[in-house]
Formats: C-alpha cells, structure tokens, sequence
C-alpha cells in the first residue's frame, strides 16, 4: 500500500493548507451573509432553523470570536455547535476535513492521468475541480443561504452528485481522449444535467433580498475558485517534493 | 496527452495501482459526503456554515 499512503499523504498537507485558507476566506466573505440572512430567517419565522434562535445577537461573532451564550438548539434539530468560537471552530475543522477529502479525490484521479507535475500543473487540475464540484452543480443550485426556498433536500443531492460525475466525465473525455465523437460525446454529458434540470422549489418566495443573495453567490464562487487554485497547487508542490521526479511531468498536460 | 505513469510508489504493478487509487478516491468521497451531505442532525449543525459556503445542498 506504498502508493496509497503516499497519496493520502500528499492530499493531507493539500487538504489542510487549502482548508485553512478556505476557512480563513469563509471568515470574511461568506459567513457574516449567512449570518445576516438568519436574521432574515427568523424575523420570517416560518421555516425552523438551528441557529435561527441566537443569530440575531450575534451577527459579529465570527470575527470576534465571542464565546456565545449558552447554546440554544432549537426543539427539534439536535446538537448544534453554540454560536461564536465552537460554531467557528466546527466550520474550520469541516473545511480541512473535507479539503483533505476533495485533494484526496484530486490526487488519486490525477495519478490516473500521470500525476501532478508541479504547481501550474496543479493550477489546471484545481481549474477543473472548480468547474467540477463548484461551477457544474452551481448553475442548477446556486448557493444558498439559509431560509431560501429548495426542492427536496434528497432530490437536489442526487442532481448534484448526478452533476458532478456527469460533468468530471464529461471534462476527462475532452482532456485524455483524442477523438472528436468522445469530445462531442463529453459535451453532451456536461450539457445534459442542465437539460434535465435541477429540481426547484415549488415557490420562490423568500424573506431574503436579491441584492444579499447575489453577493452570496459572488462570495460562494470566487472562494471556492480561490480553494481549488490553492489545492491544486499545493499538491503539485508538495508531490514534486516528494518524488523528486516532477521534472519528467512537466510538459505534459496541454 | 502522453500518459505518463510511474512516480508515486513506481514499482508497484498496474492492478494494485488501481486498486490504491480507486481505494484514496473512494476515501475522498466518503470523507466529503458525510462532512457534507450527511443527513445526521449533529454533523449538518456542526458543519452548517461550511455548507452554505460550499453550495452543497442544505437543509
């Protein structure tokens, strides 16, 4: 299992510088929308929500990191991190967790197609994990903050896994085949998600303004644009470093 | 696009290869759908935020 740790490895460090850097950017440009939009959630009352219940006093805390007031879960949601450092904490500790998850998946798919050479390499790769797991799904579900109207939560996360294979297909065909039917083929697998469409809500009413949710979805984007860049790249440093046989690669994507 | 295997663990042979790889990226799947499409209460709370954040589907 030498090649297997060696990836897990790799896709560790990636998974962590990458995390953190996505958490620290979260800090500052996703996290107080979504907190402003709980606000809005609970001014609404309606749809009930985990943090619904303390948002309003506490809209600063993710750059105070304020030791919030004794948690307050609401009645029928479970456990939830209190408001402040212990929410802020989680959100870190998901964001490496899940970067080393994303690099893993990065790296073992990339080995596949001869391996991350070295930064700009990876630059490309982080390029195309973007279109994969953030651009692709997006177009169908933007991102959302919470108390904005969605389909069944199951039905949209089968269209976003449906999405993301479909459209990572989709981009290897392009990218390792030579052959013009796979390439037209490639692009009917991206186009097709789209044509059959994400499932949607059956109302679009929502308490929050269009003016903050756009700014979500800029904020939602250009972060995980930011994420991608950095994982791709890291892995790429880190694994040139670690076989010393970078060089030999260099040249041999695009 | 010359496929240029080798590097990582050269010597290992084309079937256990893939067998490692599929093995890390299924590892990387699991890890990002629990941490972000579990519908456990407590992980969707604990990681709330870093799901909005990434547009993965929520609540």
């Amino acid at each position: 299992m030498n090649l297997f740790r060696n990836v897990v490895f790799i896709a560790a460090i990636a998974g962590l510088v990458a995390g953190v850097v996505l958490a620290c950017m979260q800090a500052y440009a996703t996290v107080p929308l979504i907190l402003k939009a709980e606000v809005y959630e609970q001014a609404g009352g309606g749809h009930s929500h985990d943090h619904a219940a303390t948002a309003a006093t506490d809209t600063t805390a993710m750059s105070t990191a304020a030791p919030a007031e004794a948690a307050a879960p609401a009645e029928d949601e479970g456990w939830a991190p209190a408001d402040g450092f212990e929410r802020f904490a989680f959100s870190v500790l998901a964001n490496i967790i899940t970067g080393i998850g994303f690099a893993l998946i990065l790296v073992a798919v990339s080995e596949f197609a001869g391996g991350i050479g070295n930064w700009r390499h990876g630059v490309f790769w982080g390029l195309a994990g973007f279109a994969v797991f953030t651009l692709a799904p997006g177009l169908g579900l933007p991102p959302e903050l919470p108390a904005m109207p969605a389909a069944d939560l199951t039905e949209r996360q089968i269209w976003w896994w449906a999405t993301v294979a479909a459209t990572a297909a989709g981009l290897g065909l392009i990218a390792f085949r030579k052959s013009l039917p796979l390439a037209i083929l490639a692009v009917a697998l991206i186009v097709a998600p789209h044509i059959v469409g994400a499932p949607q809500p059956g109302s679009y009413e929502t308490a929050i303004p269009e003016g903050l949710h756009h700014q979500f979805v800029v904020a939602v984007t250009v972060t995980n644009l930011v994420f991608w860049l950095v994982l791709g790249a890291v892995v790429g440093v880190v694994r040139g470093r670690f076989t010393g046989t970078a060089t030999s690669l260099r040249d041999s994507f695009a | 696009m010359t496929t240029a295997s080798v590097s990582l663990g050269a010597s290992v042979s084309s079937q256990s290869r893939f067998m490692q790889l599929a093995l890390a990226a299924f590892l990387g799947i699991f890890v990002m759908g629990f941490v972000g499409f579990s519908h456990i209460d407590a992980v969707h709370n604990a990681a709330h935020d870093y799901r909005h954040s990434m547009a993965f589907p929520c609540h």
